[in-house]
């Protein structure tokens, strides 16, 4: 199986990301963003990072690269497509998924290890995780506050997509657990589909003992299994 | 062909909670401004275009807008004209 | 005729049209004593020109000249069979191991960020990481060694909170982790924040490049962000004292950094490096096109020539003059190799950038600018880069210094019993307390390398495929310096050694950033060069030469010199990733191991400061020998895996280094039951600074071995308590005198200090 890696002027999380897909054995290429043509993956991933500095919004001047055309039917026909941090802001300012993520309340970037919680394991990206179960990952953003209006927001929660939320150590999403004042602690939604995940934490950078954490493992293994799964 | 210039205002949408406009809020009561009521922040841009007629950069400005420069989940927009830019356009 | 005046010789050049004409106010202006000018006009042979003296004045001033300080610079030890690359390039290089090579050097960038801290601060970042990837290394990590006054005053507050949001919006944007650094308060600094940015960068050895224009006709492109009016003179500016106008409209244009296009120019420069297509490339920073054109010239030991209406500008009406002079960030200079022009244009439209031919090398030995074909400038490049007059002055200690060195402390001795309310102002001082609320705005885990990040006493990035990491920290204690210039320098370096080795790395090479005062002064010269002195016995002791930085002078406000702060920025390695030690202690029941001895002076402590808002007395003396005998004890206990955590002691004393062992990050704080029985002051053992002190944690059955390693080195070790479950809370005893406080207590006093002040609802300018 073959994973794109798009990279955005200004992505720097990309060869983690890259990093991270090889590490469960899953073959990975970046695809700058003018390229055309994913045809031939099997997955779509946007990587964290300021593509195009975050000036005028983040992910809005990205949205508009070559490379979106693609990815946007890519994941109407029901293609995984995964969008870390600023990908996550990609994809909403594309509208693959509903929402924006506005500046964090604290008015500041905020970076460190955050504990979220795994609300549906029943997606392509959490499959190897269990339900409840409580992650420690690394974030880092300045803008990752989860907005929507009110239907919106009813919708995600009555439909079960928000699948990571801010918790405390014991599970409790708590106000001082949420780094960013997003809506009910979300931290990662999926669309309608299912097939399209956005987040802010960075699972990529929490595959290692050595670094911190290897909550994230189960992410990429989640991925790479439901493809195999569904291939053979 | 005019050059028009053109101030486009982008907004945070009522109600949307705006956490610099909150925090600007809260220190100009502090520094004595005790009056003021309300704090939204937003951006404003000029933007610069060659076009036949007022009307027709009004309209780009527009859509311009719709496609890029207000993100309609949390901002509205507002263009108008500035003027004619002397010397310019042909 | 000195070897630096070469042989090469100035044209006549007509004055150009609307230039200004030279009087001896327009030569001050410029920086230049009536000496310094009456030398420009022998090397030129006539009068300059305006656009030429205008290049003479940016290449002689403190910052690119080093006219103050290269005398003293040069007793330096610089050599190792370990340097790859000495001080002259745009960064040092050190051989790591594995054939990969690291290029690291630290940055100042003071004098902006007083006037506009926050791009002041980001352009400081900007600047350092391209010194960094002009090596043909890729950075991979940042640390900030900042300086300001007393929290206290709004102004400070401002600058202080625009520094961090510049440091962090740069690197987090261009995606370079930050994995430590230092900030140090005190009114010394009032009016003269310190900002001084280090970055690392990792290459194989082949990758090296280096910035030299060689190879007659090959051409000179611009490259990058297009040029503007910002910064010009800023090199001049950096030379020379602030005055209360100093954010006045009479300062150079702010330089605004744009770190999407050094992330850009990042990513096409390793790429043009990687190609092949070029033989040379520097930053242009300080000074612009003039130093980064002049000094490729000059270490290539040939000539260029440039056409000022060649290069991309992007203000209408620019003179050659302000394009030489320009500081407009995010540009490069690249020796192209001729014939291959276009394959650099194609990698760098790629990267949506722009380049441009501007320019050739000759090899006549000139720095020739022309505008529309008719020569502006023609200056012999060597005596231009390497002619620039130096000076050795009479240093004299202050008087009020030395009386302030032999005050008498003995009432501050006194205070014994529990002494728990000095404790938690000491651990809660801005000085001591977690610096969370700074680096949680910093991007530390990007690039998922980073090992050991903020926080502990060193920070650590691994090397991808290897087993190996490379470990940074900065360290200068500017109240030890101002007190005692030659031994505050050695505890300097001592202490970023000491830090080094308490994460598992043995050092290996420093660069340093000098920022005093006025030279000019014979007090401020005095501290330099003790500085300078103590530094290179430091250097000497712990084999880690110096391969390059920065000097920033004339770090006044109204004739009010700073500290000396002579910052040390030190790297070591660490051959095996799964031996690196961190600060927290991990389990109840270890035992907690002081090594070294108090050495029992209070002078310049942050207790004396928060207790007595004093900064006097002998701060404390360096032994290198012992220092060194310290550390390589330390390291074989490592080595030989006998260690959970190891802690520098250092600002707070023994009872501040404890305390963080038991807080950790506060995931999971632990206890402490501990007790010294020295023969001191209880003040003194609890909060006095003594050098060379590591704390230990080990598990009981190691203990022995532990003690008997550190006799083996001649190292005084004693078993001083254990660490105990957290429920216990902190207790630590001296002889007469205790403190003690439940673990919440401390958290909300260590991490909330920092949030308290600036979080604070209030910022006025």
């Amino acid at each position: 199986m073959k994973v794109a890696v798009v990279t955005f002027p200004g992505s720097n999380c990309d060869y983690d990301l890259y990093k991270a897909v090889q590490q469960v054995g899953a073959e990975a290429e970046f695809v700058w963003h003018r390229e055309r043509g994913l045809d031939r993956f099997d997955a779509v991933l946007l990587p964290g990072g300021f593509s195009y500095g975050d000036y005028l919004r983040p992910g809005a001047i990205a949205r508009m690269s070559p490379v979106m055309e693609d990815v946007i039917p890519f994941a109407e026909k029901g293609g995984p497509v995964l969008g870390i941090c600023n990908g996550f802001q990609v994809l909403c300012e594309a509208g693959l998924l509903p929402g924006a993520l506005v500046r964090n309340d604290s008015l500041k970037f905020r970076s460190h290890d955050v504990r979220l919680r795994v609300e549906r394991v029943d997606t392509l990206f959490t499959s190897d995780y269990a339900q409840g179960q409580i992650l420690r990952i690394p974030i880092a953003h300045g803008d990752g506050n989860f907005e929507a209006d009110t239907d919106t927001l009813k919708a995600l929660e009555d439909s079960g997509r928000v699948v990571f939320r801010y918790v405390d150590a014991s599970g409790e999403p708590t106000e001082a657990a949420n780094p960013n004042g997003s809506w009910h602690n979300i931290a990662g939604i999926t669309n309608e589909a299912g097939n399209v995940l956005g987040m802010m934490p960075h699972p990529e950078r929490a595959m290692e003992e050595l670094l911190g954490s290897t909550d994230g493992v189960a992410l990429f293994t989640s991925l790479v299994s439901s493809l195999s799964g569904a291939s053979a | 062909m005019t050059r028009y210039r053109l101030e486009i205002l982008v907004k945070p949408r009522p109600g949307l909670l705006d956490p610099q406009g909150k925090a600007i809020h809260h220190s100009l009561n502090s520094l004595g401004w005790e009056g003021v009521q309300d704090v939204r922040v937003g951006k404003a841009m000029y933007v610069d275009l060659d076009a036949a007629s007022e009307s027709e950069a009004l309209e780009a400005a527009d859509a311009m807008c719709r496609k890029l420069l207000a993100n309609p989940v949390t901002e509205d927009f507002e263009v108008s004209l500035v003027g004619a830019l002397e010397g310019a356009g042909s | 005729m000195s070897q630096a005046e070469g042989t090469a010789t100035a044209t006549p050049v007509p004055p150009r049209e609307g230039d200004p004409e030279i009087t001896s106010e327009v030569v001050a202006d410029h920086g230049l004593s009536p000496e310094e000018y009456q030398r420009v006009r022998k090397i030129m042979g006539r009068d300059p020109t305006f656009t030429e003296l205008g290049v003479f004045s940016a290449m002689w001033s403190e910052h690119c000249g080093y006219k103050n300080s290269k005398r003293l610079l040069r007793l330096l030890p610089t050599k190792a069979p370990w340097v790859i690359q000495g001080p002259g390039e745009n960064a040092g290089v050190i051989d790591v191991g594995d054939g990969y090579a690291l290029a690291f050097k630290i940055e100042s960038h003071n004098h902006p960020s007083a006037v506009e801290p926050y791009q002041g601060a980001a352009t400081g970042v900007g600047g350092i990481l391209r010194d960094i990837f002009t090596m043909g290394a890729r950075p991979v990590a940042v640390l900030d060694s900042l300086r300001f006054g007393d929290l206290d005053s709004g102004r400070v507050r401002y600058l202080f909170g625009g520094v961090v949001r510049g440091v962090g919006d740069y690197g987090n944007c261009v995606g370079i982790p930050n994995i430590g650094g230092e900030v140090q308060f005190d009114r010394g600094y009032e009016g003269n924040p310190i900002v001084n940015a280090m970055c690392l960068g990792l290459m194989k050895h082949e990758d090296l490049i280096t910035a030299s224009a060689s190879g007659t006709g090959s051409p000179l492109m611009a490259v990058g962000a297009r040029t503007g009016r910002d910064g010009i003179h800023g090199a001049t500016f950096a030379s020379e004292e602030l005055s209360e106008d100093a954010d006045e409209s009479s300062r150079p244009q702010v330089q605004v950094g744009d770190p999407f296009t050094e992330k850009l120019l990042l990513e096409a420069s390793l790429e043009l490096i990687a190609s092949g297509a070029i033989s040379g490339i520097q930053d242009m920073g300080a000074a612009g096109i003039t130093s980064s054109a002049s000094e490729m010239a000059g270490r290539g030991g040939s000539g260029v020539e440039m056409e000022m209406t060649d290069v991309p500008i992007r203000e209408e009406g620019m003179t050659p003059y302000e394009i030489l002079l320009s500081e407009s960030q995010e540009r490069m200079l690249v020796v192209a190799e001729p014939g291959r022009e276009d394959e650099v244009r194609r990698i760098l439209e790629k990267w949506e950038l722009e380049a441009a031919v501007i320019g050739r090398v000759t090899d006549d030995g000139m720095f020739r600018v022309l505008e529309n074909g008719q020569v502006v400038a023609d200056i012999p490049a060597l005596p231009l880069t390497e002619g620039c007059p130096t000076y050795e002055r009479e240093g004299v200690e202050s008087d009020e210094i030395r009386a302030l060195r032999e005050a008498d402390l003995s009432e501050h001795l006194i205070p014994e019993g529990d002494l728990t309310k000095s404790f938690l102002l000491v651990l809660g001082s801005p000085n001591v307390a977690s610096k969370r609320w700074i680096y949680h705005q910093y991007d530390t885990t990007v690039r998922t390398a980073t090992a050991v990040r903020p926080g502990g006493d060193a920070g650590v990035v691994r090397i991808r495929g290897t087993d190996r990491a490379v470990a940074a920290t900065t360290d200068c204690n500017g109240r030890f310096v101002y007190l005692e210039p030659r031994t505050g320098a050695m505890a300097a370096v001592a202490e970023a050694a000491r830090n080094l080795v308490c994460v598992g790395a043995t050092p290996t090479a420093i660069t340093n950033n000098l920022n005093f005062g006025n030279p000019l002064k014979a007090h401020i010269y005095y501290q330099l060069r003790e500085a300078v002195l103590g530094m290179r016995d430091a250097c000497e002791a712990f084999e880690t030469p110096v391969t390059g930085g920065n000097v920033s002078l004339f770090n006044e406000t109204d004739g009010r010199a700073i500290y000396p702060t002579p910052v040390v920025g030190m790297v070591g390695v660490i051959d095996d990733v799964s031996k690196i030690v961190r600060q927290a202690f991990r389990n109840v029941g270890d035992d907690i191991v002081l090594l070294g001895d108090n050495s029992g002076e209070l002078g310049g402590s942050e207790y004396l400061y928060v207790t007595a808002d004093l900064v006097a007395g002998h701060p404390p003396s360096v032994d290198l020998e012992k220092e060194r005998a310290l550390q390589q004890a330390v390291l074989r206990m490592n080595h030989d895996r006998l260690l959970v955590s190891a802690h520098d002691c250092s600002e707070g004393g023994l009872a501040c280094a404890l305390a963080e062992c038991a807080l950790g990050d506060g995931e999971s704080p632990l206890g402490v039951r501990a007790a010294v029985d020295e023969d001191l002051r209880p003040v003194v053992s609890l909060f006095g600074e003594s050098q060379g002190r590591i704390v230990v944690s080990c598990d009981p059955s190691k203990t022995d071995e532990v003690l008997r390693t550190a006799k083996r080195y001649g190292v005084p070790a004693r078993r001083i308590g254990s660490v105990s479950a957290a429920e216990e809370g902190f207790a630590l005893e001296a002889r007469g005198a205790s403190v003690s406080a439940p673990l919440d207590a401390l958290a909300d006093v260590y991490f909330g200090a920092l949030p308290r002040i600036m979080d604070a609802p209030v910022s006025d300018r």
